[in-house]
């Protein structure tokens, strides 16, 4: 790239996946998130983690080109994702949380329409959404609406439209959230196959447990601010990632209290 | 708990009213709109009692009737015209089935809607303010009548909710409880012209009425003014066991629907069936060209900006043959390429959060806009061409052919650009994916006003050359107009399309993430 600006995102090993720098966000009087910088290693199975209303989501728009920074850049592959959209966005796969779908199509229509939506060409659409709902399992509800759907089934859908084009990093908030555990299970297969490969995948969850077992790097995000990054053994120490997570946002409560909640 | 629930409703409506300004001007809008009606009520009804009293009660039994049978089909339009009392929130609550039931009614009168009928009920009493017997009949009678409109309205919805247990149901009965209602215009000025029957059809209609569910609670006063005792005995058991009644059925309903959630009947369907999408090329613009036409079709958004368009013709028909002149109809061909294109003029707004799948592929601008432009052309293009050559034929009038088309031509065009513009730069809040398409959301009013006043007037402004070549062909008979105004049309049109298709890219490609922002404000 050419045209990279002053700050140069720090290369480790060859370029980041993904790299924030100081990327700031404001709604009114609440600074959602404070300047973050942030490096994805290329190849990484990458886990996000923080609160509720930690500035997860908020990262994610930012980072996938959803909703324009107030200050900051950030490189997808090197790739200047708000200076060079279009480039930037032919490399991510997006699954973003709490939006609706086009969801009067059925699912098998809407996987279609977002490969077309990339321009890809009608053939091998046709024959990746075919493997995409095999594989997810969907086959036998292809051609139901999708408001139909159960909430699992969504999610599915939605991720099968963020890997048609076959990205090369994929950016999923909450995939897991209401999917039943076997389809979880296929999905982690799936993910973990697309990193072997060479792909790179952030996840955001608040599933401590799932991100330590499935996830090899590990951000702790709270209050717009990022607490830790690294290796997941890194990040836990000789601790649980859960532990080490609560010791570092803070926010429990002895469980002394409500005393009369207690049955004898 | 009766309270607690009325308190509740206060504190949902003063939350509702911290969230944005503009609900605060609906609002108050809504209660200078609510007074005003009042004020004319009252009015109506002090000068009522003086005027005899068999008039009186013939008014007050029909407008009655009226508002009583409002109450009952407006949750039918509207499908959660007020749920925020839904009892199925009440679920995990053990509240008494009696005292819910109750706080649920009474805090049904809280409201504009409520407050206002509440007012004009006990209004009535001023009617028979000559007679104390029939004064406190009518108190008493007022609150049976506003008690029974909220209990039914209740019904009817809890009744709909649990009968919709498809979408598809859902989605249509909406609209089709819609068409009567615009009909109802035509219908009125039909039977205006037998009103000098009315005279003996009225009081006969009300009387009828008073013997039914809707009317009778209202024709008690009057037949105790009117010194009939024994039927108003009668009639007051008739509104007694009628609210009575409402309740109890809707008590059944309301226990069946709080141990059986909402259950969706889903038909499950294979993969091979891509329907548009095997249709159109499979380019980006193909792809949000049979995305578009899919939601014409399937989303009941959608078909409700459509329902108007088989109901013009009819309308249209009714006032040519009243006012006796056919010309009349030939606007049909322009108003309904109006209504057509400007139809997408809010396309990203209907989107909502879907629209951030637009975004995060990167589809340009331009793909985008022609995409929607040619979906919304292609629902247009037949409709128009039967709108403009029904008219001709029927009346016999081929001269006036080049003339409409090239209005209608130019209009559809022109309108199609404009709303590649609006919908890329001027966004307002529309009813959400999924709800009613005839429900306006809270907060939109202004804002909504601004920009279909606006495109309007732009609109206007440039149809002008060919609206006032199809005029002067009207007017002066000579076909060179008519084809000038067709040349024109085709044109002018055709350059507007492309020069809206290229600004409204332009603009998206710019602040596809702003307005992706605008449109998640209203979710």
């Amino acid at each position: 790239m050419t045209d990279i600006p002053h700050v140069v995102p720090p290369a480790r090993n060859g370029t980041p996946a993904l790299s924030l720098r100081g990327v700031t966000k404001r709604f009114g009087q609440k600074l959602a998130v404070n300047s973050i910088d942030l490096d994805i290693p290329a190849g990484s199975f990458y886990g996000l983690v923080g609160p509720n209303g930690a500035g997860k989501t908020t990262t994610l728009s930012m980072a996938t080109g959803l909703l324009r920074p107030d200050r900051g850049q950030v490189w997808v592959h090197g790739v200047d994702v708000w200076a060079n959209m279009l480039e930037a966005k032919r490399l991510m796969g997006v699954l973003p949380d709490g939006v609706r779908l086009f969801d009067r199509l059925s699912g098998e229509q809407l996987v279609t329409y977002s490969g077309l939506l990339r321009g890809m060409d009608k053939d091998t659409v046709q024959s990746r959404v075919g493997d995409l709902l095999r594989a997810l399992d969907l086959q036998e509800d292809a051609g139901t609406l999708v408001v139909d759907y159960s909430a699992g089934m969504t999610k599915k859908i939605a991720l099968a439209a963020a890997l048609i084009h076959a990205p090369r990093l994929l950016v999923l908030d909450e995939p897991f959230e209401s999917v039943d555990p076997i389809s979880a299970a296929n999905i982690r297969d799936i993910l973990h196959g697309y990193v072997n490969s060479g792909g790179t995948v952030i996840v955001s969850s608040h599933v401590m447990d799932l991100v330590q077992r499935m996830c090899d790097h590990v951000a702790v995000i709270s209050g717009g601010n990022v607490l830790a990054a690294g290796t997941t053994d890194e990040v836990r120490g000789d601790s649980s990632l859960e532990d080490r997570f609560v010791e570092l946002v803070g926010g429990r409560n002895a469980s002394e209290g409500l005393e009369w909640l207690r049955n004898s | 708990m009766v309270t607690e629930l009325i308190r509740l409703k206060i504190a949902l409506l003063r939350n509702s009213l911290k969230r944005s300004v503009w609900q605060l001007v609906g609002l108050i809008i809504g209660g200078l709109y609510g007074a005003g009606i009042l004020g004319l009520v009252i009015v109506g009804l002090v000068g009522l009692s003086f005027a005899d009293p068999s008039l009186a009660q013939t008014v007050v039994v029909l407008v009655g009737s009226a508002v009583v049978l409002g109450w009952v089909l407006i949750p039918l339009i509207a499908s959660g015209v007020d749920m925020t009392l839904d009892p199925a929130r009440f679920v995990t609550f053990a509240v008494p089935m009696n005292t819910l039931i109750a706080g649920l009614t009474v805090a049904g009168v809280v409201g504009i809607p409520g407050v206002v009928t509440l007012i004009a009920s006990l209004g009535t009493a001023a009617v028979w303010w000559r007679n104390p017997v029939s004064l406190v009949a009518a108190l008493v009678c007022a609150l049976i009548a506003v008690l029974t409109c909220v209990a039914l309205s209740r019904l009817v919805t809890s009744a709909t909710t649990s009968l919709s247990g498809s979408r598809r149901f859902k989605d249509l009965s909406g609209i089709i409880a819609f068409i009567p209602l615009i009909l109802l215009g035509p219908i009125f000025t039909s039977s205006a012209a037998g009103i000098h029957n009315a005279r003996e059809f009225l009081p006969t209609l009300a009387q009828t009425m008073a013997w039914t569910p809707l009317g009778a609670v209202w024709a008690v006063p009057g037949d105790v003014a009117r010194g009939y005792f024994g039927q108003a005995a009668i009639k007051f058991l008739i509104a007694l066991v009628t609210l009575a009644a409402t309740l109890w059925l809707w008590r059944i309903m309301l226990a069946k629907a709080l141990v059986t959630p909402v259950h969706q009947a889903v038909n499950r369907r294979g993969a091979g069936k891509l329907g548009f999408f095997g249709m159109f090329p499979g380019t980006p613009a193909g792809a949000v060209a049979a995305r578009s036409l899919t939601y014409w079709f399937r989303d009941p958004r959608y078909g409700g900006s459509l329902i108007i368009i088989p109901l013009l013709p009819v309308i249209l028909w009714f006032s040519s043959s009243q006012s006796g002149s056919p010309d009349l109809l030939n606007v049909l061909g322009p108003v309904t390429a109006f209504i057509l294109a400007w139809s997408i003029s809010a396309d990203i707004a209907y989107d909502n959060t879907a629209f951030s799948q637009h975004v995060s592929t990167g589809v340009s601008g331009l793909a985008d806009r022609v995409g929607r432009a040619a979906a919304c052309g292609l629902v247009a293009l037949p409709i128009c061409t039967v709108f403009v050559l029904g008219p001709v034929w029927l009346n016999g009038s081929w001269e006036q052919l080049p003339a409409l088309a090239g209005l209608t031509l130019g209009i559809l065009l022109t309108g199609l650009g404009l709303s590649s513009v609006v919908s890329a730069r001027f966004t307002y809040n529309v009813p959400l994916p999924g709800e009613s398409p005839f429900k306006t959301p809270p907060g939109s009013g202004m804002q909504m006003f601004v920009v279909q006043m606006g495109g309007f007037l732009v609109l206007g402004l440039l149809v002008v050359p060919e609206l006032v070549l199809a005029i002067l062909a009207f007017a002066t008979g000579q076909s060179m107009y008519g084809w000038l105004a067709l040349g024109v049309g085709t044109i002018l049109g055709a350059v507007f399309l492309v020069v809206g298709i290229r600004s409204g890219g332009r603009w998206f490609d710019n602040r596809a993430p702003e307005l992706l922002a605008e449109v998640s404000k209203n979710r």
